[in-house]
């Protein structure tokens, strides 16, 4: 290679970056890339983590200057408080716009039926979609990563999606070198995946290196849980537990953040973010194996839900 | 189970290879895929009981470790791997992002999204059948690429005896064939993904073999360069101008550096306009540094209040590139509908995005024997070719041989927004482009 040269076996080069700062560039790219190219972008933002370090992102990417998009939370009715409460600090904090499109709201009027088993994330894709149309969004920020699931591993940074918000895998564009192609009809979007290439394990790296503030549940802490096909849900108002259902006290974290119903947590004792780290580092089961009901409808519920126009 | 816990300053610390993987649909690519996330405890449990229960669903006997990687309901029913995936795995040294991509002829352009960023590029070949017409494919879309180094991978090693003739005379001919074509670093290993020799373990029944297992090739292959050797550039983004309060005056060009190094008191040009000034400041995000390098992203502020914008490129005065609106370059066309000569495209460049006319597509190059055949009129998917296009305005670009990142483009349908085909300006090969050189008088003659 004619001008790449390699730096001489066992010298130090001072050139080098670490997996998180190469990681970090490359998201701040991708935000920089959707702010010069398009016109309505919107973040999706629901106080987990991964929207949590997606707007940090943002934050230092357009610094000094306030970040150019708006905020996105689609609210299933079911959330934990804790992280509601976050969000809307979050959001007042930093100055930002927040619309809300709520699950509860199309219930109530209709548009939408509460489902046999009483889970509400497949039911954010219809509030999710008609938001992203009435606010004629044309770029939406995902905290999706491709180590989540088999589906998410095929998507692309930017992701085509058609005028009923589908996605189609085997339509997607090839995505070269670091040129992403955001083109799009009127009536499309495009779905934005910043932190595609990081793992969990990057997610907790990154969110204890640049001190990045968490809601509590992430923390190990004492709550009353009832088990429900062997995961630990949270009593609430959303309708657990059932009679034959027992409450317990335990210690427990949680490694998602979702609809309370189908969100289980972990037990834990893992107070602080270097615990949390350790346990990660050391676990044996992927965060949405370990927590999420919703994945495991079928073999490809997740590509079949990205289908419809989830994120 | 190979990986003990780290601590979180360690995990911290390690970098970050990308890299890609090229074998034909017998090569045992999947079975060699699988090992390396299974060794560095990479699948997970409830990954682990899917795959068996899904498998057991279908009426096979063991685990099939393809449909950890085969994420889409068309590909776990036809059983074939249809489009590049990104896998994820760490070692104590390294983290590592893979792309997988599929090995059917007919899915050259996935070989080539796969190493559009990878540093390295692993080609498997089965030991019983040596170099073959894939084989040759592979290497040629690694040197195409630039994929600065390649490592072939001799896979069922235990098949043939484990022999030391045998992987002898297939590194040697593959060495020789990617060296023509110019490829930088190729290193040979003889392995069983299978039996796991020299996978991540070294083999018991190789010890003729003294050179490193695949993974440990994979964690100590230098990953930085040697930057103040590249041409710097920084294609500008976006401008920040926060017009607050706090910070009235503050105009900054932000981007991701292209290629080399920047520091602060450089003097600069601004492309395509020409216009020069000095860096006064560089702050990298939130930080204010007097140096930064690729792939950092940054902003950087100049002491002229000068008219630039989302598309310009920041090069040092004294090594600027050649501005041109006449693009000569190999593209691999990665779209169904065919790109024809006189076709009106957009080039996207950088973050530059301008109108293109396609002049002339001299030739199309066949990969197996990496013949020509002249004059084609058109690309369709999975060609490679040369193109010659016209744009509407300049465009500072860089030989792809120089610098991956400002050396390359697409074409894209203005129509439908549909990426046409992936761009490499300048000579296709390096060993070619050489070998060339003394021709120079009528370098317009030479395509590949």
């Amino acid at each position: 290679m004619s001008t790449v040269a390699t730096v001489p076996e066992g010298t130090v080069n001072p050139y080098t970056l670490s997996h998180l700062d190469s990681l970090e560039s490359e998201a701040v790219h991708i935000f920089r890339e959707v702010a010069g190219e398009f016109e309505r972008p919107v973040i999706l933002f629901s106080g987990g983590k991964d929207s949590i370090v997606m707007l940090h992102l943002a934050l230092k990417a357009f610094a000094p200057a306030p970040v150019p998009f708006t905020l996105l939370h689609v609210d299933t009715g079911h959330n934990f408080p804790e992280v509601l409460e976050y969000r809307d600090r979050t959001v007042k904090k930093h100055g930002l716009r927040l619309h809300v499109a709520s699950v509860q709201e199309y219930i109530d009027a209709g548009k939408l039926r509460e489902r046999p088993d009483g889970t509400r994330n497949p039911l954010q894709t219809v509030p999710l979609t008609e938001a992203i149309q009435q606010h004629r969004f044309d770029a939406v920020f995902g905290g999706g990563r491709r180590d989540e699931e088999k589906a998410r591993a095929k998507e692309r940074v930017f992701s085509l999606r058609d005028e009923f918000s589908q996605w189609d895998p085997r339509r997607q564009r090839p995505e070269l070198w670091q040129l992403y192609n955001g083109r799009h009809a009127p009536g499309e979007h495009v779905r934005v995946f910043p932190i595609s290439n990081w793992t969990e394990l990057d997610v907790w790296q990154y969110i204890e290196r640049e001190s990045i503030e968490l809601p509590e549940i992430y923390f190990a802490h004492e709550r009353e849980v009832f088990n429900r096909g062997g995961m630990w849900l949270t009593a609430g108002h959303w309708g657990g537990p059932k009679e034959h259902e027992a409450t317990e006290t335990r210690l427990v974290r949680y490694r998602t953040v979702g609809d309370m119903s189908c969100t289980g947590a972990v037990d834990s004792d893992a107070t602080t973010l270097d615990a949390v780290i350790t346990e990660i580092a050391a676990s044996r089961l992927t965060e949405r194996g370990a927590t999420r009901a919703d994945d495991k409808m079928s073999e490809a519920a997740m590509e079949d839900r990205k289908r419809e126009g989830y994120f | 189970m190979t990986t003990p816990i780290l601590s979180a300053e360690r995990l911290a610390a390690t970098t970050l290879l990308r890299f890609a993987t090229a074998g034909s649909v017998d090569d045992g690519k999947s079975t060699l895929v699988g090992r390396l996330l299974h060794d560095s405890q990479s699948i997970l449990t409830d990954q682990l009981e899917a795959v068996e229960q899904a498998s057991l669903n279908r009426g096979q006997d063991a685990p099939d470790l393809a449909l950890l990687t085969d994420g889409l309901r068309a590909e776990r029913e036809q059983g074939i791997t249809i489009d590049v995936a990104y896998r994820y795995f760490a070692t104590a040294r390294r983290r590592f992002i893979l792309a997988d991509t599929p090995g059917h002829v007919q899915y050259t352009r996935n070989m080539v999204t796969g190493a559009s960023t990878a540093e390295l590029a692993v080609v498997l070949v089965d030991a019983r059948n040596g170099v073959v017409e894939q084989t040759r494919r592979h290497a040629a879309v690694a040197a195409l690429l630039r994929v600065p180094h390649v490592v072939l991978a001799v896979n069922k090693m235990d098949l043939v005896d484990y022999a030391e003739p045998v992987f002898a005379a297939i590194a040697e001919e593959f060495t020789a064939y990617a060296a023509s074509l110019g490829v930088p670093e190729i290193t040979a290993i003889p392995i069983s993904a299978l039996a796991g020799d020299n996978v991540v373990e070294p083999s018991a029944h190789m010890d003729w073999y003294g050179g490193p297992t695949v993974l440990e090739h994979l964690e100590t292959v230098p990953v930085s360069h040697d930057l103040t050797a590249c041409h710097a550039r920084f294609p500008v983004q976006y401008v920040i101008r926060p017009q607050t309060a706090e910070h009235p005056d503050y105009r900054g060009y932000a981007g991701q550096i292209a290629a080399g190094v920047f520091r602060v008191g450089e003097p600069v040009s601004v492309l395509p306009s020409g216009r020069t000034s000095t860096i006064t400041g560089i702050d990298a995000l939130g930080e204010s540094v007097e140096t930064a390098w690729a792939p950092q992203s940054v902003t950087i502020r100049l002491a002229d209040d000068i008219d630039i914008s989302r598309g310009d490129l920041i090069a040092p005065a004294d090594d600027a590139p050649a501005v041109t609106r006449d693009v000569e370059a190999t593209v691999c066309h990665v779209a169904d509908q065919p790109l024809s000569v006189g076709q009106r495209v957009l080039l996207k460049h950088t973050t530059r995005t301008v109108k293109a006319i396609v002049k002339d597509i001299p030739s199309r190059l066949t990969l197996d024997d990496l013949s020509q055949h002249p004059a084609p009129g058109q690309l369709v998917a999975n060609d490679i070719g040369r193109v010659v296009v016209r744009t509407a305005e300049p465009l500072a670009l860089d030989a792809y041989a120089d610098s991956r990142r400002t050396g390359s483009f697409l074409l894209i349908d203005p129509a439908d927004g549909t990426t046409l085909s992936a761009g490499m300006a300048g000579a296709s090969f390096a060993a070619v482009a050489e070998a060339a050189a003394p021709a120079a008088d009528d370098d317009a003659e030479w395509d590949f």
